[in-house]
Parts: structure tokens; C-alpha cells; sequence
């Protein structure tokens, strides 16, 4: 074969790291950031497959309430602002974990949780006040669709929050680590991932349903 | 009657009821595993092992030991659903005309969806998890995998899953819906008691599993290869893990999504698959299947990495055409994700659909024909050495052709009008599924066995186990092919036609003929484990292996490289020794590892209660359980002490110990 | 009405239909041998069947067969011949551990079998669409077109947990579990199903085509022998599927005409209250016959709307579209327009979700298998 022939021209090979690198070092190649990376994508499997069944059963009303009549955009608008501007809160506390400060992040973690929160109140206002008017899960497919796509959402935003109590408390105790900031990152694609949904629940859910 | 619905509140539907022990046959199932269970939790306590088990084993975040202890889970659950399948041949030989057999429909149609269920999630899946976690990340020379805790975890959720399958045995019923659970039998209209409920929790559980773990091997395939070890100089095996795990992440979120779905409509009265208030059972079948059809490939393409390196092991050569086995594998892997509709072309979609989806689904077996072919090539001008798992290759290839000729028939919509639904159709997805999927796990189990324990599978035994599996296979389904032909339906509990019946008594003697294969499989390792000492091997390489797992020792160490390799060769064992490459037996450094965890088997254990709880509607139980699951993995995240070193004088006493083996240890 | 006694389904045509194309025999004759040998049985009916849309489907196989055998053969007998040939203790053999590319090889490996599926996919494209169920017979065996004008004969199936009901709609007629079609005339089917997934199949007839709740799906097909056989669902739906066929009689036209004066005469009616008896779940049922059926009633059944106060699905659909975004929402909490609050509007019977229910509701539905006790395996009164 061609290729042995050229290998033994080069001489003796090296088989093994004689240093002994522990180049599988976990964390240390960036495998964390893609295995988080490739299980965002699977969720966002989850979502696409929510959405695929909100667009089959978006118009079986079963004789129950339209879009037009349940949406009131300018509560989603205030709830879209809500969840992008923690986008951006959560943004600059990225900012202060590469500048190191420890105190700055916490800070904007906060406030991204504040805003989070504020997300999520408005949410189970919504839901409660659709329910109490009659407007229930059970009551059409179409209300079975959009309350477990916006629900599965807002049960990611809740666990959002979780983590960010959780760092806020590791950060805390230990500072900015590798794994800290490595968590820091995690979380943060999390949230934005959360954001590119939340536009998704938007767009496909209010405007065109209203718009219909 | 306070007191009665305080009972009612904590047991939920849970009554003395539940348990089956009028059923003659499930009782003495039940007193069996009693009787068994209890020998070996004294057997353990008496030889002082729990806590060898728990330290070395259970938390145990090694690769090695995760794929081993997912074999073993694999093996356990071939024996239930195996016996499932001989309970429905012998049904099924004997219901004919006034006879009704001796299983009435109720236990018969649980008997069948459980069967399925378990062959899939619980045998195949865990078989191939088992093989790739164990073989992978040596093949690639990394010392574990990406997330050694995840992969830990992974296991104990797929156990916790089993768990609930097997206790649907003597709690309660299991589904009578069939493997899928079609919509709208599954809803709870039509299916309101446990059994659907247990399918659903099990299957959810024992998919996140799956889904963390397809995470898990992706991340090790790309990130920790060894240096030099491009995309390209890759063994086939670890080609074929990545596509079908690639595939496994995108397939199981969406039965994710369609088991929550459903569980929705069981638990909230949503309208998903109702056939009323809007609801589409059709979209329930849509999502299965995006996910069904996909699975046999996340299951078969892995297999074929296995017929790969064996047969270019014993052959003797380098496989035949790897760069366009990889093409094959990845035109594959697509492919397989727009083929879903083939499964029910009689729903009437138009005729350009059916066409379209008919028409991808031959596409496939261009790849996988050339997979075939490459194979031979590898065997022409080879010297074959017919060890076990090449026996495997030559009877693979004969079986599986016949299975893939059967599918593609299957997928002209035509041709699939008259045999959908038949029993044709059941014979060739056992065709492709067991000549396909398990000679590979069989192959792949006798192949990498010494590497695993570093003695052989006791020859005979493998050989009866091999005959056995061919033989039985070939009578037992042969005559179901035919059926099929006779316009016979799937899952029938009793048939009218008398005239049938010998074809269905000779699949039962087929189906015997697997039992002492199976038999055989068994008492390959046992008879192996007792003849340990003539049957070891010192050398780590007892094949003349190609791939990397072969260059280190057998049973590998728990750091399984002592100096990182540098590959310049797809079959780079061969080439180091060809090159007469020495280990070298100095110069140690320390090496890092990851720390042993009980986290995933507590977490395991909670998800199981939780699941336990919904089924029986113990709400209280259900809601303390998830706080529990949540609690457990917030502390989980607090413990920052998740590595240690290996000193490198361990090391060195480790690696010296290979160097000086001893015959007549133990 | 009689109990069907349950029996050996007769024999369908005792030598292999003449209607085999040349093509298949040829094929045949090249080299099916095994597969021959199995299919001469008088009971593969699927292979030998006797309606034309069946025959089609069968040569198609056959064809489909033979193609890919085309390359099986090969693959299998090279198999061996390689396993034996280059066995190690071969002293003949070549041994060439080099050899691991060609690209001529490599070029044959990927065109053979492309090649193949090139023929498979159009014979696929073409047969698919002429074999489509929903398209109108253009003939009723191979050279005999049908006539300009011939309307095909009605027949409107709905499955049912766990029989077959069967409207006969020009005649006025419904049978349950028995089917009675005129020998060469084309028939058209709308099928239905009131509760599950099931698939309609009488493999003499035609291929399988599923029986949907909320949905109509369409068959063409036709007849060429007179003669008895049966039909099945093909897809498991819970407890009595084993025994939910039906029996397919082939008659000339003369016995069809004496078929239907023989249901007529029976008696009986099918209206509302019958189909909602014959709905409800039972095994083992016997053939019954009813003289007439009301208006509309499979319309009724397709749209789920037999019971009297349930809305039509169609009807519900369509007020659904017309109302399209319906009125602007005023606040919420502003309560909802009339008439769409409240109740659900369908279902008069709702079966509770898992979380509103009694915790002692064991669970059992009419569908659900009852626990084999005390009477015998799978027992379930007959209707």
C-alpha cells in the first residue's frame, strides 16, 4: 500500500503522549459546552414537536373559543418584553463572569430571575383568568395544544429559575471557578434558548392567531 | 367513612385487588422470583458483596462497568421477553377453531404489548447502549466517556424503567395496546386502568435515559478522540455509535413529546388523540412512528458496526471500502428520518405521499446493500478463521437479506395494501431484528467478552447458542412468512381456520429451538465463568484485533490507557504492532479520573417511585417524590469533589502487574 | 339469524389464476422455486385471490420478488462461496491482506443495487398511483374495461367494537359481519369506524385500507368469482379483535338480487336505537340482516353524531371556519362570548382525566378485556 510505504519513510512514530496529557480531561475541551449545546437541540425536538401538533390542531375548536376571542396581545406583548429584556439582564451578567466580579454577577443573575419571575406571574394570570372564564385545557384540542406548548415554555422558564437560585448560592460560596463559570455558561445558553422559543409562542401562537 | 378514603388518599387505586393472585401462572412467576430474589440478596449478605457491589459497581461511573451492568440488564430482560414470546407460540399453536388456547385475550393481549415493549426498550436498547459504552470510548483511546456521572445515571434511569415493566407482572396489568400504544385504544376512554399507565411511565423514564445517554456517547465521539485519530481513521464501530446515537437524539424527544401527550389526555382530560373535541389519534401515529421507524436503524446501525470489525478481524484484513461504509452509515442515518409513513400507507394518504414515502424507503437499501457487498469483498481474498463471531457474520448474511428483500417489498404501497398488519410483516421485522440486531449483540458479546473479563465464552455453549438462535430462527419464522401470505392478521388470540395450525406448531418448535439457543447464550457464560482458567487470556489480544481496545490489557484498567495513544492508522492496534511497537513500561504520570457517585441510582430510585405513584394515582406520593427528584439533583450540583488522581506509582504497580500475568491466579 | 359457525374459510379457485401477467410467470418460471412451492397451496389467499385489484396487487409482488432476487441470489450464493473458499485451513485460497479498495467494485456495489430500486421505484410510482383506493375501477379484469357509464354499486362500512356493519345504501339493506357483492361489478366502499383504528381487509378482494373514527376512507374494488371467504380487521382494537371478521360473499347477479330480497324480508330496522345498541361493544356476532336503514346514517356515524344533542363533527368544523378569528377580546376575565363557555359541547358520557377522578374508579371501560372470570377465557356475552 501506498500509505505504509510513505509511513516508513517518515521513520519511527511516536504511539503514545509521552508526557502523559490527560487530554480527555472532562470540561477541559469544551465537551460540556456541546453536550449541553446537543441537549438543547433535543429540546428544542420537544418544542418543535409541540408545535407541529399546536399547527395541526390550531383551528379544532370543537365549537369552543377562537384565538381572537381569548388573546389580548398587549398582556403577551408586556410578557415578551418581560422574558427579552432578561435575555439582555442575564446578557451583562456574562459581562461581569468574564471580568471576574463576582458581586456584579450575582447582580444582573438577579435581576434576570426578577424578570424571569415577572414572566412567569403574568403567565399563571393569563392561564387562571382563560380557566376561570371556561376557556380549560379540555375544552378543545386547540386549547389542549396551546396550553401544553405555553405551558411546557413557562415549566422551562420555572426551572430556568431553579438554576439561576441555585447558582446565585454557588457563586456565593465559591466564586467564579471553572465549573461556576462553566455553569454560568450552560445557564445562559439555556435562557436564551428559552427566548428563541418564547419569540416561536409568539409569533406562531398570538399574532397569527389573532391575526387569522 | 373518613378512615376509607384516608386509605383511598394514600393508596390511591392501589387495593388488595391489585395483585394477581388468582392468576395460577402469575403467582407461581411471582413465587419464583420471590424464591429467587431472596437467594440472592443471601447469597450476597452472606458472601459480604453489597458493598463491594455498591462501591465497585452501582456508583460506579467506569464505562466499562456501566456497559457491562447494561448487558447484564439486557440479558435479564431477553429472558422475560423471551419467555412472553413462547407463551404467545404456544397460544397461538393450540387456539384454533373450539380450542380457545389457554390464554384468554385479556392475558393475551398484555403478553404481546409487553413482549414487544421489552424486546425494544429494555432488551436491544440496552444491549447496544451496553456494547457501545463498553467498546467506544477504548476504540477511540479516551479514558472515559464525556459525562461519566451522566452515564451513570443513564443506566439506573433505564433500570428504573425495567423496573416498572416487570412490576406490572405482579402489581396491577400491563398495557393491552399493543408496542405503541396506538392511539385512540391507549387513551383513557378506551384503556382506563393501569396497564397503559405503566407503559407510559416506564417508556418515559427509561427514554430520558436513553436521550442523556445517545448526549453522553455524542459528546465522547467528538470531543475525546485520540490524538491523531481524525474523523476518517475512526473504527466503523464508533462511525456507526455516532450515527445512531446522532439519530437517537433526534428521534426520542419526539416519543417524548408524544407519551407526554398522551399522558396529558390520560391524567387532564386534553384532547391530543380523542376522537372527540377535535382531537387527531392520526397525529399520535404520525409521532410514534417519526420515532418507530428511526429506532430500528439507532438499533441495526450499530449492529452492522460490529459485523465491521469482526469481520475484518477474522478475515484478517482491512475491512473493504471504509470510506464508503461511512457514506453508507450516514445516507442511512438521514435517510431513516423520512421513511415513517411507510408504516401506514393503508391510512389512505394520496398516492404521490405513499409513492414518495415508498419510494425513500427503497433508497435505503442501495447503503445498506452496499454494506453487504463490502463485507463480502472484505471476506474475498481474506483468510477466514470461523471463531463464533464470524460464524455470526456468514449466518447474519444470509438471514438478513431475506429480511431486507421482505422490506423492501413492504414498502411498495401496493404490495403493503394486502400485507400490512399480517403476519408477513411480523416475520419480517423479527427477520431483520433478530438476524440483524441480535446476531450482531450475540457476536459482539463472544467478541469482546475476553476483553471484558479476560478469559473466552466457553466454546460449546457458544456454539450451541449459535445453532440454536439460526436454526430456531429459520423454523419459527418461516412459517409465519407463509401465514402472512394466507391473509392471517397479527395479534390474534385465536384463529378459526383449523387447517392453519401446523404452520403455527412448527414456529413453536422453532421458537424452542431459540430457547436452547438462548439456553446456550446463557450457559456460555456460565460454563465460561467456571472454565475461567483454561479459557484465559493473558495477552489483551486474544482475536489479533485491529482497534485500539485490543492494545491494552484484559480486563483494561480503570484509566484503560496508561499513556494517552497517538493513532496514525484507521486500524491502529495492527499498525502498532506491525511496527512492532512496545509499551512503554516507565515514566508513569498520575492520571485523572472521575469519582464514584450515588447520585444516579438515587435519582433513578425516586424517578421510579414517582412513576409508581402516578400509575396508582397516589398523589401525595407522586408530588414528594419530585420533590425529592429535585432536591437530590440540586445536591448533587453542590458536591464539587467529582475527580481524583491516580497516583502514578498505582499506575506503574498496575501496569507492571500486566506485564508479569499470572496464569494460575484467579 | 343464524350463529356463523365458525369453520376453515373455503377454498378460493384451485389452480393459480389465469390473470398472472406474462411478466410474473416468466419470473416465476426464473427461478421462485421455493416461493413457488408455497404459494401453489389452495389457501394463499393472498396469492391467489379473486378479486382484480387483489390480482394486481399479488403480480405486483411478484414482480417486486423477482427483481430483488435479481441481486439476493447473487449476494447469498457468493456468501457462501467466499465463507467457504477463504477459510483459513484453505491452502488454495489467496490471501491478500491489502486488498481493502477498488474503486471498479466499489462502482458495481453502489450501481447494482441502485439499478434495481431505479426499476422498483418507477414500477412503484406507476402501480401506487393505478392501485390507489380511492381512484374509480377502469377495469374489471385484465381486457375488459368498464362499461362507459356503469355506476359502481354503493356499500358503506362502518367497524365497530367488534363487528362489521355493512349499509347497503341503493338497496335500502344492512348486514352486520356479512358482505354479499355482486360477481364483476365494480364497488365502490366508504368506510368509517365508530370507535378505533381498524383496517378493513377481505384479502380475495383487496388490498387493506384503514376503518378511522371522525374519517371516510375509500375503496375500489371489484369481484371476479363467485364464492365464499372472509374478511378481517386487520388491526388490533382490544378484547374481541380476533373475532371480528366478516363473511364475503361472491354472487352473480341474479343471487345478489335474491340476497337482498332475503335481507328484506328478515325484517327489522336499523335507526337510531339499533346502531347505538350494535355500537356498543360485543364479541362473536352472529350475521344479522336489517330490511331498511334510516337516511344519512352513515353520515351520522362518520361524524360521530348518531346519539341525539351530539353536534356533527362536520357541522362543528364548519361553524369552527366560518367563525374564523371570531369577535376581538375584550379583557381578560371579561368572560367569554355566549355559547362558547362551559360544558363541552360533544361527549355526553366524558370519561374523567386521571386527576379528577374517584380514587376507588378501578378503571374499566366497556372495551377493556374483563378479567377471564368465572366464565371461561375472553367470554363476553354475544349480542
Amino acid at each position: 500500500m501506498t500509505a505504509q510505504a510513505t509511513n516508513a519513510a517518515e521513520g519511527a512514530r511516536t504511539y503514545h503522549l509521552a508526557e502523559g496529557e490527560d487530554h480527555d480531561h472532562a470540561g477541559g475541551n469544551g465537551a460540556t459546552l456541546l453536550g449541553f449545546w446537543i441537549y438543547l437541540m433535543s429540546d428544542a425536538l420537544i418544542f418543535a414537536a409541540l408545535f407541529a401538533t399546536f399547527g395541526v390542531l390550531n383551528s379544532s375548536y370543537a365549537g369552543g373559543p377562537v384565538p381572537r376571542e381569548l388573546f389580548e396581545l398587549p398582556l403577551v406583548a408586556l410578557n415578551t418584553a418581560l422574558l427579552l429584556t432578561s435575555s439582555i439582564t442575564f446578557g451583562f451578567g456574562m459581562l461581569e463572569m468574564e471580568a471576574g466580579r463576582v458581586s456584579g454577577t450575582r447582580s444582573w443573575l438577579l435581576v434576570t430571575a426578577l424578570f424571569g419571575a415577572a414572566f412567569l406571574g403574568v403567565e399563571i394570570y393569563e392561564f387562571s383568568s382563560l380557566i376561570a372564564e371556561g376557556a380549560t385545557p379540555q375544552r378543545s384540542a386547540f386549547l389542549s395544544a396551546f396550553f401544553t406548548l405555553v405551558g411546557t415554555h413557562g415549566m422551562h422558564v420555572f426551572f430556568g429559575l431553579i438554576w439561576i437560585g441555585t447558582l446565585l448560592v454557588q457563586i456565593g460560596q465559591r466564586g467564579l471557578g471553572l465549573e461556576n463559570k462553566r455553569r454560568l455558561m450552560c445557564l445562559s445558553m439555556f435562557w436564551h434558548f428559552l427566548d428563541i422559543i418564547w419569540i416561536g409562542v409568539f409569533t406562531f401562537v398570538y399574532l397569527f392567531g389573532v391575526l387569522r | 367513612m373518613p378512615e376509607h378514603s384516608f386509605l383511598k388518599t394514600v393508596f390511591g387505586r392501589l387495593t388488595f385487588e391489585s395483585f394477581p393472585i388468582h392468576e395460577p401462572i402469575l403467582l407461581t412467576t411471582f413465587i419464583v422470583v420471590v424464591v429467587l430474589g431472596l437467594g440472592i440478596v443471601a447469597a450476597l449478605t452472606y458472601f459480604r458483596l453489597w458493598g463491594y457491589l455498591w462501591k465497585e459497581w452501582f456508583t460506579s461511573v467506569d464505562h466499562k462497568r456501566i456497559g457491562i451492568m447494561y448487558v447484564i440488564l439486557g440479558i435479564v430482560m431477553l429472558l422475560r421477553g423471551f419467555a412472553d414470546a413462547l407463551m404467545m407460540r404456544a397460544q397461538q399453536a393450540v387456539a384454533f377453531g373450539p380450542n380457545e388456547g389457554y390464554l384468554p385475550s385479556h392475558h393475551y393481549d398484555q403478553i404481546f404489548t409487553a413482549h414487544g415493549t421489552i424486546m425494544i426498550f429494555f432488551v436491544a436498547i440496552p444491549l447496544v447502549a451496553g456494547l457501545i459504552n463498553f467498546v467506544m470510548p477504548l476504540q477511540i483511546g479516551a479514558r472515559d466517556v464525556a459525562f461519566p456521572f451522566l452515564n451513570n445515571l443513564s443506566f439506573w434511569l433505564t433500570v428504573s424503567g425495567a423496573g416498572l415493566v416487570m412490576m406490572s407482572l405482579f402489581v396491577g396489568e400491563f398495557a393491552r395496546t399493543g408496542w405503541l400504544s396506538y392511539a385512540p385504544l391507549a387513551g383513557l376512554e378506551y384503556s382506563p386502568d393501569t396497564g397503559v399507565d405503566y407503559y407510559l411511565w416506564s417508556l418515559q423514564i427509561a427514554g430520558i435515559g436513553t436521550t442523556l445517554s445517545a448526549i453522553n456517547l455524542v459528546a465522547t465521539i467528538i470531543k475525546m478522540r485520540a490524538p491523531g485519530m481524525t474523523m476518517m481513521k475512526m473504527p466503523v464501530f464508533c462511525w456507526t455509535a455516532l450515527c445512531s446515537q446522532v439519530l437517537a437524539i433526534a428521534i426520542f424527544p419526539v416519543l417524548t413529546a408524544a407519551f407526554f401527550l398522551l399522558i396529558l389526555d390520560r391524567y387532564l382530560g386534553t384532547h391530543f388523540f380523542t376522537n372527540d373535541m377535535g382531537g387527531s389519534p392520526m397525529m399520535y401515529w404520525n409521532m410514534v412512528w417519526i420515532w418507530g421507524h428511526p429506532e430500528v436503524y439507532v438499533l441495526v446501525l450499530p449492529a452492522f458496526g460490529i459485523y465491521s470489525e469482526i469481520t475484518s478481524t477474522f478475515t484478517g484484513k482491512r475491512l473493504f471500502g471504509y470510506s464508503s461504509m461511512v457514506y453508507a452509515t450516514v445516507v442511512i442515518t438521514i435517510l431513516s428520518y423520512i421513511v415513517w409513513l411507510h408504516h401506514f400507507f393503508t391510512m389512505g394518504a394520496g398516492a404521490s405521499v405513499n409513492s414518495f414515502f415508498g419510494i425513500a424507503t427503497m433508497v435505503i437499501s442501495i447503503p445498506t446493500g452496499a454494506k453487504i457487498f463490502n463485507w463480502l469483498f472484505t471476506m474475498y481474498r481474506g483468510r477466514i478463521i470461523y471463531e463464533l463471531p464470524m460464524m455470526w457474520v456468514v449466518a447474519f448474511m444470509l438471514t438478513f437479506v431475506v429480511g431486507g428483500m421482505t422490506g423492501v417489498l413492504l414498502a411498495v404501497p401496493p404490495a403493503d395494501f394486502v400485507l400490512h398488519n399480517s403476519l408477513f410483516l411480523v416475520a419480517h421485522f423479527h427477520n431483520v431484528i433478530i438476524g440483524g440486531v441480535v446476531f450482531a449483540l450475540l457476536a459482539g458479546i463472544t467478541y469482546w467478552f475476553p476483553k471484558a473479563f479476560g478469559f473466552k465464552l466457553d466454546p460449546f455453549w457458544g456454539g450451541v447458542s449459535f445453532w440454536g438462535w439460526v436454526v430456531g430462527y429459520w423454523v419459527a419464522w418461516t412459517p409465519i412468512y407463509v401465514v402472512g401470505l394466507m391473509g392471517v392478521t397479527r395479534r390474534l388470540s385465536h384463529i378459526d381456520d383449523a387447517t392453519l395450525q401446523p404452520y403455527f406448531v412448527v414456529a413453536a418448535v422453532g421458537a424452542l429451538i431459540i430457547l436452547v439457543g438462548i439456553l446456550g447464550t446463557v450457559m456460555s457464560i456460565v460454563m465460561g465463568i467456571v472454565r475461567r482458567k483454561q479459557l484465559r487470556d493473558v495477552t489483551g489480544d486474544p482475536w489479533n484485533g485491529r482497534t485500539l481496545e485490543w492494545s491494552t490489557s484484559s480486563p483494561p484498567p480503570a484509566y484503560n490507557f496508561a499513556f494517552t495513544p497517538v493513532v496514525h492508522d484507521l486500524d491502529a492496534w495492527y499498525d502498532m504492532k506491525s511496527r512492532g511497537y512496545q509499551r512503554p513500561m516507565e515514566g508513569y504520570r498520575p492520571i485523572h479520573m472521575p469519582r464514584n457517585t450515588g447520585s444516579g441510582l438515587y435519582l433513578s430510585a425516586l424517578a421510579l417511585v414517582f412513576g409508581f405513584a402516578m400509575i396508582w394515582y397516589m398523589w401525595w406520593l407522586a408530588a414528594l417524590a419530585s420533590l425529592g427528584l429535585l432536591t437530590v439533583a440540586i445536591g448533587h450540583t453542590f458536591n464539587y469533589n467529582r475527580d481524583y488522581f491516580i497516583p502514578a506509582d498505582n499506575v506503574a504497580r498496575t501496569e507492571a502487574q500486566r506485564a508479569r500475568p499470572t496464569v494460575a491466579g484467579d | 339469524m343464524s350463529n356463523v359457525t365458525p369453520g376453515p374459510p373455503p377454498c378460493m379457485g384451485n389452480a393459480m389464476r389465469e390473470q398472472t401477467t406474462a411478466a410474473a410467470r416468466r419470473l416465476a418460471r426464473a427461478g421462485m422455486i421455493p416461493l413457488l412451492l408455497t404459494l401453489t397451496g389452495c389457501d394463499m389467499v393472498v396469492m391467489n385471490p379473486t378479486g382484480d385489484i387483489a390480482v394486481q396487487q399479488r403480480d405486483l409482488i411478484l414482480i417486486a420478488t423477482g427483481l430483488m432476487l435479481l441481486i439476493i441470489v447473487p449476494v447469498m450464493v457468493l456468501t457462501v462461496l467466499f465463507a467457504w473458499r477463504y477459510r483459513a485451513g484453505n491452502p488454495k485460497a489467496n490471501y491478500d491482506p491489502k486488498f481493502d479498495h477498488s474503486t471498479t467494485l466499489e462502482l458495481v456495489i453502489w450501481s447494482c443495487p441502485l439499478l434495481i430500486i431505479i426499476c422498483l421505484g418507477a414500477i412503484t410510482w406507476s402501480s401506487t398511483h393505478l392501485l390507489d383506493p380511492f381512484r374509480p375501477l377502469d377495469r374489471i379484469t385484465a381486457g375488459r374495461p368498464v362499461p362507459q357509464g356503469t355506476r359502481p354499486l354503493e356499500i358503506q362500512v362502518v367497524a365497530m367494537d367488534w363487528k362489521w356493519l355493512f349499509i347497503y345504501p341503493e338497496q335500502g339493506i344492512a348486514t352486520v359481519n356479512e358482505l354479499a357483492l355482486p360477481v364483476d361489478v365494480p364497488v365502490r366502499f366508504s368506510i368509517t369506524s365508530s370507535t378505533q383504528m381498524n383496517t378493513f381487509y377481505a384479502p380475495t378482494l383487496a388490498g387493506m385500507i384503514y376503518a378511522m373514527p371522525g374519517m371516510r376512507s375509500e375503496l375500489n374494488a371489484v369481484l371476479n368469482a363467485p364464492g365464499e371467504s372472509w374478511g378481517y380487521s386487520g388491526n388490533y382494537t382490544g378484547a374481541g379483535y380476533s373475532y371480528m371478521r366478516f363473511k364475503l360473499i361472491g354472487v352473480d347477479s341474479a343471487g345478489f338480487d335474491g340476497w337482498v330480497q332475503q335481507a328484506k324480508a328478515a325484517g327489522g330496522t336499523l335507526a337510531q336505537g339499533e346502531y347505538l345498541a350494535l355500537d356498543r361493544p360485543s364479541e362473536r356476532v352472529p350475521v344479522m340482516r336489517f330490511a331498511s336503514v334510516v337516511e344519512g346514517l352513515f353520515d351520522r356515524a362518520l361524524n360521530q353524531c348518531v346519539e341525539s344533542g351530539k353536534p356533527c363533527a362536520a357541522d362543528v368544523m364548519a361553524r369552527d371556519r366560518q367563525r374564523g378569528g371570531g369577535e376581538p377580546h375584550g379583557h381578560l376575565g371579561s368572560g367569554m362570548p355566549a355559547g362558547r363557555a362551559g360544558s363541552p359541547s360533544s361527549g355526553s358520557s366524558r370519561t374523567e382525566p386521571a386527576l379528577l377522578r374517584d380514587p376507588e374508579d378501578k378503571g374499566t371501560g366497556p372495551n377493556v378485556t374483563a378479567p377471564p372470570h368465572p366464565t371461561g377465557p375472553g367470554h363476553r356475552t354475544p349480542y
